[in-house]
């Protein structure tokens, strides 16, 4: 019978299958970091169980890790317990840790890809629901709570129900200033945060194919900002050669018949999805969030809408709400929004061509005096690349700071935050409430708007200057 | 796990649609190693109003959230439902949760509720117009009732049976481990293995 890609990788995880209950999966990899696995660790001890497959696990220290000063101990004591605690329990259970320090280290979905144990045809999980960047590769991949953390720490498996699948065909050429960060905004925007709830995206069409890996992981990052467990990407040619020779990437024979396996994971062509979206890329333009969720977002050139003309009641009372939040009135220029600080970085856009095509437009020139601009490379690994082309060089010159690795200000779980009522424009890929520090008002933008907008001081494009 | 059959108690009504995970549970109280004392951190923000609904005197005690659409939504931190649980929720109803906190919530015992928005609506109004009055979740016979209402909801049989019985999950999957084994040894070799580090 005609499958989807979904529907394969799922097929071929199934360990057991029994009619009333859910399919138990098996788990191929298990990213770990500080946040979602303590009480997880604690769960086993109490139970006196093991983790099963240490060597399908490997942990690193992310969410809570300084991005200055990381020489010195973790200031704040409760999260240095946690990151201690990580370390404790990797060194008790027998589980690979990439620590602060470490040229490994770095956000869990950033290292994944690079050390190339992200492959197709594989289920990942991560106690963290952006483990949908893995998806690029072709990878089932999806966010997990700590209970589940539990489960595949002591089992390999996880119990569970079939997801639906929906296409997103996106067909055309992304005009030049347009990225892949653009695409999945506007996707957002068509489908809303709770549009793909209950399925796995599989994104496809020509203006997918075109994209790099690393602009194929922002896409896939941000499904679960639609609502989806899990977004995905049917592996081809340009998959292959990025894995082509990372460390953990199958060699001789083993590539051989890896590739062999990778190329046959695609959606077959009378395969049929539960629902099937279409978007014509050369219509993108530069996106930017106004509101306060990832799906109330406009292009660059739009105003800041008026919630009274929205129909909706209930998408009309959110959008009351987030004007006062973000402090914005209807009808503003987009473009005239002063901001105060720019976030590069995350695991949305914190990797090498992120912050290469940032870079691009900063060169030679320098911030605006009004803003603070935050460089932090997605990894350590990221970071000495960028240093070794001297972006490095180019972000301290145009007036940045040039951080090191971790989630940072994505979520303000380390000293990173925005002030009250400070205004970000952000390349990560959450713009709720307080999500960026306590009062921080956020608009999510790819890495080119963010340059330009650092340059201007207003949210902008490389087009405006 | 606690088993769960029925609750009766006071609900709260929280009018607010696409109720992310950071605000359930701003990420900066994420760094207690426990599963306890989240309570706290509960809508923390929010908490600073004093009109928020969960600071108003009549809703003091409220066991049963009752929310708007999209409840849940954002990450995958477990700590939200521990949060909920810790402050003295039983359950959540809401005419859509996101995939992740549904998932964490029923693996932790916080029953959620999926009702029909204009379900939720009436049943804002009948507690704003007596907050005392007692909302009876009844998981057994699969129906929320109050007053003279009852609305039936649906949840599939294998999780409803877990949560009755109070299961634990990994026990649960233990029980078949011959089956993990099993299907270990037909794995393909060219799967990537953490260990050795390789680099």
């Amino acid at each position: 019978m005609a499958a989807t890609l979904a529907q394969k990788i799922w097929a071929d995880h199934i360990v057991r299958e029994h009619t009333g209950e859910p399919d138990l999966i098996y788990i191929d990899l298990h990213l770990i970091h500080e946040v979602t696995s303590p009480q997880a660790f604690d769960g086993l001890r109490l139970s006196n169980r093991k983790v099963r497959r240490p060597d399908l696990t490997i942990a690193t220290e992310d969410h809570n890790v300084p991005t200055l000063n990381i020489d010195r101990p973790i200031a704040d004591p409760v999260s240095k317990l946690q990151v201690d605690t990580l370390r404790k329990n990797c060194a008790e259970f027998g589980v690979r840790l990439h620590s602060l320090g470490d040229v490994e280290q770095g956000i869990v979905h950033v290292v994944g890809p690079q050390l190339g144990i992200t492959q197709p045809g594989m289920t990942i999980v991560c106690g963290d629901s952006h483990t949908s960047t893995h998806g690029a590769f072709g990878a089932l991949a999806f966010g997990i709570g700590t209970s589940e953390v539990e489960h595949v720490l002591a089992t390999q498996t996880l119990p569970l129900v079939r997801p639906k699948t929906m296409a997103i065909n996106v067909e055309g050429t992304l005009k030049p200033g347009v990225t892949s960060k653009d695409i999945i905004l506007a996707i957002i925007a068509k489908i809303g945060t709770g549009g793909g709830q209950g399925y796995v995206l599989e994104y496809r069409g020509s203006a997918i194919r075109a994209l790099s890996m690393e602009s194929r992981m922002t896409v896939c990052n941000m499904s679960i900002e639609a609502g989806a467990r899990a977004g995905l990407i049917a592996p081809d040619e340009t998959t292959f050669a990025y894995l082509k020779d990372k460390p953990h990437a199958p060699k001789g024979a083993d590539w051989d018949a890896a590739l062999a396996y990778w190329k046959t994971l695609k959606s077959d062509d009378d395969a049929k999805f539960d629902v099937e979206i279409n978007l014509n890329a050369d219509d993108l333009a530069p996106f930017v969030t106004w509101g306060t969720n990832p799906g109330q977002g406009l292009p660059l050139s739009a105003n800041v809408p008026n919630p009274a003309e929205i129909t909706d009641p209930e998408e009309r009372g959110a959008a009351e709400r987030a004007l006062t939040y973000m402090g914005l009135t209807a009808g503003t220029p987009l473009k005239n929004i002063k901001v105060d600080t720019i976030f590069l970085g995350s695991c949305t856009n914190g990797r090498i061509e992120d912050l290469r095509s940032a870079a691009d437009i900063l060169k030679g020139k320098h911030i605006s005096k009004e803003v603070r601009m935050l460089v932090v490379p997605g990894s350590a690994r990221v970071r000495l690349q960028a240093e070794s082309e001297g972006l490095d060089k180019v972000f301290i010159d145009a007036g940045a700071e040039w951080r090191t690795a971790g989630c940072s200000m994505c979520l303000g779980m380390n000293p990173d935050q925005l002030a009250p009522e400070e205004r970000s424009a952000s390349t990560s890929n959450r713009n709720f409430e307080g999500r960026q520090g306590k009062g921080g008002r956020t608009h999510l933008v790819s890495p080119l708007v963010a340059a330009a907008t650092a340059i201007r001081g207003t949210l902008s494009s490389p087009a405006d200057l | 796990m606690d088993k769960f059959v029925t609750h009766v108690g006071t609900a709260l009504p929280l009018r607010r649609s696409n109720v992310d995970t950071d605000q359930i549970i701003p990420a900066v109280y994420l760094k207690r190693v426990t599963k306890n004392g989240f309570e706290d951190g509960l809508f923390a923000a929010w908490r600073n109003d004093p009109e928020f609904v969960l600071n108003k005197p009549q809703y003091a005690g409220a066991t049963v959230l009752v929310a708007g659409v999209d409840f849940g939504t954002g990450s995958s931190r477990e700590h939200a439902v521990w949060a909920l649980q810790n402050y003295g929720f039983k359950a959540v109803l809401s005419s859509r949760f996101a995939d992740i906190f549904r998932g964490n919530s029923q693996k932790a015992g916080l029953l959620t509720v999926v009702l029909p928005q204009e379900s939720i609506e009436a049943i804002w109004s009948a507690i704003e117009a007596d907050p005392k009055l007692s909302v009876t979740v009844d998981l057994e016979a699969k129906n929320v009732r109050y007053s003279d209402v009852v609305v039936p909801f649906e949840i599939d049989d294998y999780t409803r049976w877990r949560l009755m019985e109070g299961l634990d999950d990994i026990g649960l999957t233990l029980k078949n481990i011959d089956e993990v084994t099993a299907f270990e040894g037909k794995r393909a070799s060219f799967k990537p293995k953490t260990l050795p580090a390789l680099s």
